[in-house]
């Protein structure tokens, strides 16, 4: 795993003594809220219905146990006892006291954390797949090319005030886990015919109030021009973005109305400016200094099957289910990538406590080679665990609510926090979602149902994915009352596409119902073993839309 | 961010979070700022909700507090209580845990 170097640590804690002044400025009157609110944004802290809330990037999602244990402090004494893991793989606190937050940032960095690019117009903290280095399928650790992105992305002076927050997002393979095509940039890693690695990048992906999927905008970088190529899209962003309108100042709109073809021809061109300089193309000698910190740690030779691990499924009922939910299979023989389900029957998704992430910091030190990922579907996930170990590390979970077998399923839905503590929330988005997973608690009818993502929000802004679940439910505001609308079709897999919606809205007693007769739609249509999404795909939407409103 | 300060509404009174912690506060009769609902200052009528919010927002209020605005309020009884979903949930806390905000000390 990537650890600082010098400039690393001299960065973030400047960053902190820099903050510091400014909300003692704040707190004292020097600055007024009109000044203060673009540098407070700059480091992650929001104001939220309740208390400021404030926003820890964890790059790419890989967390050393250290840093889980230093979240869990974080929740413990800064916060009241818990953190949200949000869909861009990062943790929020939400009751922090502002002019506490420069001695918790102080604190953060000592594990080599921060919550810069957390929030602003700026590039955000880099996704990626959660499941990077211990999946077979990737043709590189995604996580090389996210840190190297993440060093260049860091205070560029030309993106430091984009027209608006541009998201990045890393696959190592096509098999898209990070919803890459939703994102401002989205890169897949790909071998050419020659047997080079470089990119596929996408541009003008995103949700909001205006969904899109994004647009390929070519084939192939070769890795050391990468940055170059990215440098041209921000540069043609930069310049033509919209600056006048914020609800029309992402990249998305840009491409959007200028087309694809056209876009592609400015990128070219500003991209042969930057690559002719070679000023951004990395030495292969960077190149191999961050790979090194990724190299595959240290696994131990094992068989490919253990007989522990097998038995342990025969004797236990419960323990079978989780491995047939959420233990998925390593690239390392002898080795599983274990899930740990956020999403507990009639749970907060995404929260996690302070024990729990003392628990789970345990497990990453003694079971998973100190590692853990979070996921931008608010899970999190031990990546290397020994066969033989994997009972110990359920056991481990069970006593602490943290082993539902539901991963994939009905129940593992993402949400928003919704009106519950967002400030720009029209809707609660929690509440539904525990009385769905409640609903759906029966898990023999969750596998029998089988793939199904819900994903909720409580605006338009769509923090909780609504556009892209195949069954997505948004939160509007009738008169200060909840209402619900449901989409179906949308997808952010590799297979991307934006849910259409199926008509008027429900209110908050009707639309767990409807819920309801969605699934049962689907379970009395479905051909075979086919999944909601290819149902929906063979039948559109008629039939459901025919029960939903009859 | 969304006001619910309903064009028509009776009755307003004026909240904001508070500069240090972000905790929600009302303003009250007794012209300052207080952390309970119950005692905010209830303005009956449009021309007095505009006063009240100028009460709430003296030259300095930036010291203390972000962001002030009217809401609308409803009588209940002889009380009176949030008339949207957001502000009745500003005034207890959120409603997956009852276990923080104000209503966790209630």
């Amino acid at each position: 795993m990537y650890r600082y170097d010098e400039f690393d640590h001299q960065l973030v804690a400047d960053r902190v003594i820099q903050f510091r002044g400014q909300v003692e400025r704040r707190v004292s009157g020097a600055l007024t809220e009109d000044q203060f609110k673009p540098l407070r944004l700059m480091n992650g802290v929001y104001l939220q219905l309740h208390a400021y809330m404030l926003r820890v990037a964890i790059p790419y999602g890989t967390l050393r146990s250290e840093q889980m244990r230093m979240l869990a402090h974080i929740a413990r004494k800064y916060d009241r006892g818990y953190g949200h893991f949000t869909t861009r793989q990062n943790i929020q606190y939400n009751w922090p006291a502002l002019d506490k937050i420069p001695d918790l940032l102080d604190e953060l960095a000592t594990a080599e954390m921060h919550a810069i690019q957390t929030s602003g117009n700026c590039i955000r903290n880099v996704t990626s797949d959660q499941y990077a280095g211990a999946i077979a399928d990737e043709l590189e650790d995604p996580r090389i090319i996210s840190e190297i992105i993440r060093q260049w992305s860091t205070f560029h002076p030309e993106f430091t005030y984009l027209p608006r927050k541009f998201k990045i997002a890393v696959t190592g393979h096509e098999n898209d886990r990070a919803a890459i095509k939703l994102h401002d940039i989205g890169i897949v890693v790909k071998q050419n015919s020659a047997g080079e690695i470089g990119y596929e990048v996408h541009v003008g992906g995103g949700q909001g109030r205006t969904p899109f999927v994004a647009k390929k905008m070519t084939d192939f970088v070769p890795k050391e021009k990468l940055l170059a190529y990215l440098e041209a899209v921000m540069r043609v962003y930069n310049m033509l973005g919209r600056r006048d309108n914020s609800y029309k100042a992402r990249i998305k709109i840009l491409v959007h109305e200028t087309g694809q073809e056209e876009m592609q021809r400015l990128v070219e061109a500003e991209f042969a400016k930057i690559d002719a300089s070679e000023m951004l193309t990395v030495p292969q000698e960077e190149i191999d200094r961050i790979s090194a910190y990724f190299a595959p740690p240290a696994f131990e030779t094992l068989p490919a099957e253990s007989e522990t691990f097998t038995q342990a499924q025969v004797d236990d009922a419960n323990f079978a289910r989780f491995v047939r939910a959420n233990v998925v299979a390593h690239k390392q023989a002898g080795y599983a990538i274990v899930n740990i389900s956020l999403k507990p029957i009639g749970g907060v998704p995404g929260d996690a406590t302070d024990t729990q992430m003392d628990v789970i910091a345990d497990l990453a030190e003694n079971h998973s080679l100190d590692e853990v990922r979070v996921t931008h579907e608010q899970n999190l996930v031990l990546p290397h665990v020994k066969l033989d170990d994997v009972k110990a590390v359920y056991d481990a979970l069970a006593a602490h609510e943290l082993a539902t077998a539901n991963l994939g399923l009905i129940s593992d839905q993402i949400a928003c926090p919704g009106l519950d503590y967002c400030n720009l929330a029209n809707a609660r988005s929690i509440p539904l979602a525990q009385e769905i997973s409640e609903r759906f608690a029966d898990l023999d009818r969750q596998y029998d149902i089988g793939e199904l993502k819900i994903k909720i929000s409580g605006c338009i802004n769509a923090c909780g994915h609504h556009h892209v679940g195949h069954i997505g439910i948004l939160g509007v505001d009738k008169k200060g009352t909840e209402f619900y609308q449901i989409s179906l079709g949308g997808a952010a897999d590799e297979n991307a596409a934006i849910g259409q919606i199926t008509g008027r809205a429900f209110t908050e007693e009707d639309i767990v119902d409807a819920i309801e007769t969605v699934v049962t739609t689907y379970t009395d249509l479905r051909a075979d073993d086919e999944r909601f999404i290819d149902t929906y795909n063979r039948l559109g939407m008629a039939p459901f839309k025919e029960r939903l409103y009859d | 961010m969304a006001q619910h300060a309903a064009k028509g509404a009776r009755f307003q009174a004026v909240t904001a979070n508070r500069l240090s912690d972000g905790e929600v506060v009302y303003w009250s009769d007794d012209n300052r700022w207080v952390e309970g609902f119950t005692k905010a200052e209830i303005a009956d009528g449009a021309d007095a909700a505009d006063a009240l919010l100028a009460r709430a927002m003296p030259a300095d209020f930036e010291a203390h507090v972000l962001e002030p605005y009217l809401f609308e309020v409803l009588e209940d009884g002889s009380f009176y209580k949030p008339a949207s979903v957001r502000e009745t949930i500003r005034a207890a806390g959120p409603t997956v845990r009852l276990d923080l905000g104000k209503q966790a000390g209630a």
